[in-house]
């Protein structure tokens, strides 16, 4: 086989070609044109919690646990419940035991009794993942084994995930883990299955008191997204340009 | 050219092709961009499989609410609405439904102190909502017994009990 220079340079033409069309084919749609393809459902899953509401009773951990089938006794989780107790010097003390999986029934804390009349404040802030509109857990990953669905959620494809455990790495949240059984990078899904027909999350529908609530942010009638426009409300890690959206009212600077 | 410096040449693009052979095999053909950011990254957010999209919806329900508990235990919920007890899910307590009766034919009792510890169990938090709940000292309040002994978990009605 030989290769003259003509070939060559004919095939490197052709290549070239082939390699910045699609490119191009992006760079050229007018602004009215992207916005008709862009997110096209009308939807984007946003997240609101009430941290004033939470009374630790772990029973969204617990139904996120048996719903989406992450092992019950292993301590990784894909929602949990912290505990936070700031006490009258300055001083401030957390923990999450099994994610809060069995709620908070002791006052100890961290192996440590702190005397009720030493407490300025306590409380418990639920945790999930923030499904970023800039994930860096999807940037990262060199397989294209986690994506953004067109709603926002972003998903892991278990077939396609070769558990590199970059994105368990990048994650600002350390909302990602390891799953034990299946072997690839696990995380929450705003339970994909159940919001696509039109259900609750598990952890939404398991809270009694109404501390956890998922929305529609592309609906300005949704009580969710009317929430977040017109109240006072807070992301986590705002300074790492990740967008989260999962929105929290009541937070305090000592929750990180 | 001579034969040493063209056979490397060749090598390499042997390899070349081999693995864009082996790509087209493997990768599957669902496998692209799939959707439009308003900020043009959509290859940094979008490249993925899109079959890996329907897996996830196909995943099961386990948890049902209590409407679907109505259907057959239509005394046991409308005792519940009417009580403090109205705003916890049934399966809370008892567990997810799945398929229940069909699998699970029947669904947990949980007799436990420490269910009911999870919201009573006394914590002076203020600031927290916790603080709002009626509480007791489990190591003070009756320890020992089932709290179900007791009160009705499904209407625990403080004023009906003698
Ligand atoms: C389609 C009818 C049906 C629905 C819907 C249903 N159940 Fe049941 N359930 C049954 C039947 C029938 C039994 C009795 C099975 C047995 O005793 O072996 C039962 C048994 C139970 C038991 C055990 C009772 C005992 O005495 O051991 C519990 C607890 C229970 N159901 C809770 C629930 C909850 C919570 C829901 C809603 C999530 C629910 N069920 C929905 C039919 C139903
Ligand atoms: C706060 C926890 C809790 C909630 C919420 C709860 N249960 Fe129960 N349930 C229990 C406990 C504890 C028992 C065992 C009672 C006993 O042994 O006396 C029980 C027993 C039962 C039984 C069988 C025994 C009996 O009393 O007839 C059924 C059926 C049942 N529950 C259905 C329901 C349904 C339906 C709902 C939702 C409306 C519900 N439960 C909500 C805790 C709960
Ligand atoms: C998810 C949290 C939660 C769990 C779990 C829970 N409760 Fe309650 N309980 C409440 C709330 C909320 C109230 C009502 C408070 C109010 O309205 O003042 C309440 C009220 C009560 C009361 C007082 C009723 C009255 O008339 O004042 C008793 C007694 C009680 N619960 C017993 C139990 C028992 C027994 C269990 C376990 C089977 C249990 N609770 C589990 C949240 C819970
Ligand atoms: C031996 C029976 C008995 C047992 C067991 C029992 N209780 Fe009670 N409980 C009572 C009585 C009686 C009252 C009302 C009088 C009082 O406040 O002590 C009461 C009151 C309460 C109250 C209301 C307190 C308030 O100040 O409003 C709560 C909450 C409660 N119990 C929860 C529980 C829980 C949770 C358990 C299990 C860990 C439990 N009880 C076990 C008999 C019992």
């Amino acid at each position: 086989m030989s290769c003259s220079r003509r070939d060559f340079l004919r095939r490197s033409i052709k290549g070239g070609i082939a390699a910045s069309l699609p490119l191009s084919a992006f760079k050229f749609l007018s602004p009215a044109q992207a916005k008709s393809l862009v997110r096209e459902s009308g939807l984007r899953w946003v997240f609101l919690v009430d941290t004033t509401k939470c009374v630790g009773c772990g029973l969204c951990v617990k139904a996120c646990k048996l719903e989406n089938e992450v092992p019950y006794d292993v301590p990784v989780t894909r929602t949990w419940v912290e505990r936070y107790v700031v006490t009258k010097d300055g001083k401030f003390h957390a923990d999450s035991p099994m994610g809060g999986r069995d709620g908070f029934t002791e006052q100890k804390i961290d192996e440590q009794e702190i005397p009720p009349e030493e407490i300025a404040k306590a409380f418990f802030v639920p945790k999930l993942c923030n499904q970023c509109e800039n994930p860096a857990c999807v940037q990262v990953c060199p397989v294209g084994a986690t994506f953004q669905t067109p709603e926002g959620v972003v998903l892991v494809d278990r077939t396609w995930c070769i558990g590199c455990a970059y994105c368990i790495m990048a994650c600002p949240y350390g909302a990602r883990f390891f799953h034990p059984v299946y072997r690839v990078a696990e995380k929450c899904t705003f339970c994909y299955h159940r919001i696509s027909k039109g259900m609750k999350t598990a952890c939404v529908q398991a809270c009694p008191f109404g501390a956890r609530q998922i929305g529609n942010f592309k609906d300005e009638n949704d009580p969710v997204t009317k929430t977040i426009l017109t109240q006072r409300v807070a992301v986590l890690k705002d300074e790492y340009g990740t967008k989260p959206q999962v929105y929290y009212i009541g937070l305090d600077s000592n929750v990180r | 050219m001579k034969n040493h410096v063209l056979r490397p040449l060749w090598a390499s693009l042997a390899i070349v092709a081999l693995v864009l052979l082996v790509r087209s095999v493997v990768v599957p053909k669902d496998f692209g961009i799939h959707g439009n950011r308003p900020d043009g990254k959509n290859f940094t957010f979008t490249f993925h499989r899109l079959g890996a999209i329907d897996d996830w919806k196909k995943f099961k329900v386990k948890y049902r609410g209590k409407q679907y508990c109505e259907e057959c235990h239509e005394e046991k919920v409308a005792e519940n609405m009417s009580s403090k007890h109205r705003i916890i899910q049934c399966e809370n307590c008892h567990g997810p439904a799945i398929d229940h009766p069909d699998n699970p034919e029947t669904l947990a009792i949980d007799r436990s102190r420490d269910l009911c510890l999870r919201c009573h169990a006394d914590l002076p938090y203020p600031g927290s909502h916790r603080g709002d709940l009626p509480a007791i000292d489990p190591e003070e309040h009756n320890p020992g017994e089932a709290c179900a002994d007791c009160h009705n978990p499904h209407n625990p009605n403080l004023e009906d009990m003698e």
